[in-house]
């Protein structure tokens, strides 16, 4: 073999390393919810402070919907501020955001709505009924209604705030 | 300040880490002993602040200090005291600094083992391991740190993904961490040798026993693995084919082709150039493997996808692959090897076929693992390889694998003669093919079960001839018999350990065909009281019991199993409802045996407890796999013993 011929050979590994950088574009877990465009079912439960809190009083509003836990690390810590944010900056333009707390217990719940200083409702969902008819998989995950109470889409993993806003936004627009 | 402590102390090593990766290359290139010192020094700060971390780490599971995110999101106040331990590397961060423990502690021993003598192969060894340390230290730095401050402190923590709540989590990722990191020791003395030129027989005579190691520990990490999946998974099988069980399992095939391939370049300087691709491509794939169980490209029961770690490992893949490759270039005129194959029949082209054929077989796991990201990519569709192809692509190849491990440890080097291949084969060929009509007489329907036995038999009978032959030589000398096998076994031990490891190959072959051939299953729905039969057993459904354990609930089912020989047998699967997953996972409850496994899985329940479903199986053979797994140890064992002087 020439001098030059054998510099092919770790040129021959690219093609292979090019496919793997490939599989960061896709998602193999990615699979849509069939839930999106379909009326968001309804729930009625009461929240930590003591109010009802249900789906239908929120009609005529766009809503954004979190399904979070307090064990939830780091992907709850890490979105509970956004929510807040999100929940202040909107609130006066016909957004309400609603959390709901899955598969937890009452103090865990309580101290982490006082550490993030949350003022938006969070209820628990004792029998987990709310998080079954919504398919939720793991926490956190979010769904964002429209004023006519559809689902328009689900985000999982934690909100950002450009996440927030763009799918509020949205919504807001129609 | 757990987190802060900890954080600080993986920078530090991270620093120390780079540091002594170049002034141990600095050593080496002007042959000056005080920079190697320098970098040794480096290396034994390395190990002392990653044991310090990693135990800091561990302090923190067992207080529950959930300000470490990690803790928090892997424990919580119900976790049990002894899989506290084990949750320590439960998860990707954890698992990401016992890994760079074990490399730092393979560090230290190379040191001590190999300072004085391979003195120019050494500075450029602790080069390369202190590199790959410093690499696993980036990643704890940046994408994956352990020690991330959790704020607020939540009051309790998410938990243990149950599923690792079983024994089979301690040694399991131990015993494949040790496997895949071992490898990183040959690599490092390949990469030594490339740089040096020195890429004569030093490198691998140094590190033989470094890889029969590095191999035993990827061979107990996947049978461990078989055996946690076998009996906490609860589908009855111990080998799914998925991408991450094929991460491990690639490299160990090309693993096994290097263990064989050197013994070529040592007995007639053949192969040198093929030895370092191997070694490259083994400690290739096991970052491969890595990658693929962390980067969430490919879909998989153990991935889970962690931000940019992926990134980071596909960047040091690549560095790690063409720098090697451009090293293998750069010296390509002293790779070539002195001797030649002179016939096609003799041990050298029996061992090249062996290599042809791991590797073939590494190869098509590789191609059925990424054929979906493949596929993804250039057609734009979403599909998924599943048993079928990685099993008819190889058991050929297996079987074929299996016959040259009866020829190849017995033909001639060189040139095997007629006389040579009649005296070694006649028996064991006659054997083997009489123990095939047998099991066909028997009733072994399937052509692979009976070839795969029947080769099985022929490759015993070939150890069988070589021991006895050997015996009987020494008896000419005056020695008894056990004494004389005895004397054997020491003395050439490194022989004789390859063919125990053997046996146990051989096993996990038996059980292997033996469960795929002839096991048989049922599930049905039994009401309290009422039995049913399968396979000469009466299983009684006797009812429910409920009952709550520290971190979950469990519902127990109590079954009575007869086949009419011995005392009945009382078998009690559970479901375990733990309040975090939506899904209960199944505790599997079983009786092993030599011949067959009874393996009971409870599926739904009546709440009243009037009646259960129930899968019931028979499991043929499968408990021959883990004696497999024993006798590969005890194989091992013998084979890196010192090798004692022969007496004269």
């Amino acid at each position: 073999m020439t001098r030059a011929w054998r510099w092919l050979i770790p040129l021959a590994a690219l093609p292979v390393l090019a496919l793997l950088a490939y599989g960061f574009r896709v998602d193999p877990r990615e699979i849509p919810s069939p839930l999106v465009g379909r009326p968001a079912s309804a729930f009625a439960l009461t929240t930590f402070a003591g109010d009802s809190l249900s789906l239908e009083a929120h009609r005529g509003r766009v809503v954004v919907l979190n399904f979070w836990a307090s064990w939830c690390t780091p992907a709850c810590y890490d979105e509970a501020p956004v929510l807040e944010r999100g929940w202040r900056a909107f609130r006066d333009r016909g957004v309400a955001v609603v959390g709901i707390d899955i598969q937890d217990t009452a103090d865990a719940a309580q101290k982490f709505i006082r550490d993030f200083n949350l003022t938006f409702p969070n209820a628990p969902d004792p029998a987990g009924k709310v998080s079954i008819d919504y398919g939720v998989y793991g926490v956190p995950e979010t769904f964002f209604i429209d004023r006519a109470g559809r689902i328009r889409s689900k985000h999982v993993g934690a909100l950002t705030d450009g996440v927030f806003r763009e799918g509020v936004e949205r919504l807001l627009a129609d | 300040m757990i987190p802060e402590i900890g954080y600080g102390a993986l920078v530090a090593a991270l620093l120390l880490a780079l540091y002594g990766t170049v002034v141990a290359g600095v050593g080496g290139r002007t042959g000056r002993a005080a920079f190697v010192e320098s970098g040794q020094h480096a290396a034994l700060g390395v190990f002392a602040l990653l044991t310090f971390a990693f135990a800091l780490l561990t302090y923190a599971f067992l207080v529950f200090d959930f300000s470490v995110q990690y803790v928090a999101a892997n424990t919580n106040r119900g976790t049990p005291f002894y899989y506290r331990i084990t949750a320590v590397w439960g998860a990707l961060e954890g698992s990401i600094i016992l890994w760079a423990w074990m490399l730092s502690m393979y560090t230290l021993i190379v040191i001590l083992r190999h300072r004085r003598h391979a003195r120019e192969l050494y500075p450029w060894v602790l080069t390369v391991m202190l590199s790959v340390i410093a690499f696993f230290l980036l990643v704890m730095t940046i994408p994956a740190p352990p020690f991330r401050r959790l704020s607020p402190v939540p009051a309790d923590g998410r938990g243990l993904n149950p599923l690792l709540e079983d024994s089979g989590m301690i040694t399991h990722p131990v015993a494949l961490y040790l496997g895949f990191t071992g490898f990183a020791v040959p690599f490092a003395f390949a990469m030594a040798a490339l740089i040096t030129r020195r890429v004569g027989d030093a490198w691998i005579t140094t590190t033989r026993r470094w890889t029969i190691v590095a191999w035993y520990f990827l061979s107990l990490g996947l049978l461990i693995g078989g055996w946690w999946s076998y009996h906490v998974l609860g589908w009855g099988g111990y080998w799914a084919w998925d991408p991450v069980e094929n991460a491990a399992f690639m490299p160990w095939l090309t693993g096994t082709a290097f263990l064989h391939s050197v013994m070529i370049q040592e007995r007639r300087r053949m192969l040198k150039l093929w030895n370092i691709a191997l070694v490259v491509l083994t400690f290739s794939l096991t970052l491969f493997g890595t990658f693929l169980t962390r980067s969430g490209v490919i879909a998989s029961v153990h991935a889970f996808t962690q931000g940019s770690i992926g990134v980071f490992f596909l960047a040091f893949l690549a560095i790690v692959v063409l720098t090697a490759l451009a090293l293998l270039a750069l010296r390509w005129d002293d790779l070539r090897g002195q001797g030649e194959l002179d016939a096609v029949v003799s041990r050298e082209s029996m061992f090249l076929l062996n290599n042809v054929m791991l590797v073939a077989a590494a190869f098509t796991v590789f191609f059925g693992t990424i054929f979906p990201l493949l596929a993804e990519a250039t057609r734009g569709v979403k599909v998924s390889v599943g048993a079928p192809f990685f099993n008819s692509v190889n058991v050929p190849l297996f079987l074929g694998l299996i016959f040259l491990m009866g020829v190849g440890p017995l033909i001639a080097w060189r040139r095997a003669s007629f006389q040579n291949l009649v005296r070694n084969f006649l028996w064991p060929v006659i054997v083997g093919i009489a123990a095939a009509a047998v099991f066909r007489l028997l009733g072994v329907a399937s052509t692979f079960a009976v070839l795969a036995l029947a080769l099985t038999v022929f490759v015993v009978a070939t150890i069988a001839v070589d021991f006895a032959r050997a015996t009987r030589a020494r008896r000419r000398l005056g020695e008894r018999v056990l004494p004389a096998m005895g004397g054997l076994l020491v003395r050439h031990n490194r022989r004789y350990g390859g063919f125990v490891i053997h046996l146990g190959i051989l096993l996990v072959t038996v059980g292997v065909t033996g469960s795929q051939a002839w096991s048989v299953q049922d599930e049905l729905t039994l009401r309290r009281g009422e039995s049913t039969a399968l396979a000469g057993y009466r299983v009684r459904f006797d009812g429910l019991a409920a009952s709550e354990e520290s971190n979950h609930f469990k519902v127990t089912g109590t079954f009575t199993v007869t086949n009419g020989r011995g005392r009945p047998l009382v078998l009690s699967p559970a479901k375990k409802f733990y309040p975090r997953d939506q899904a209960p996972i199944a505790y599997v409850d079983y009786r092993l045996g030599l011949r067959e496994d009874v393996y009971l899985v409870l599926g739904d329940f009546a709440r009243d407890g009037s009646q259960a479903t129930v899968k019931l199986q028979v499991n043929r053979l499968v408990s021959w796999i883990w004696l497999g797994g024993v006798v590969l140890t005890l194989g091992t064992v013998l084979a890196i013993l010192p090798e004692r002087k022969k007496a004269t």
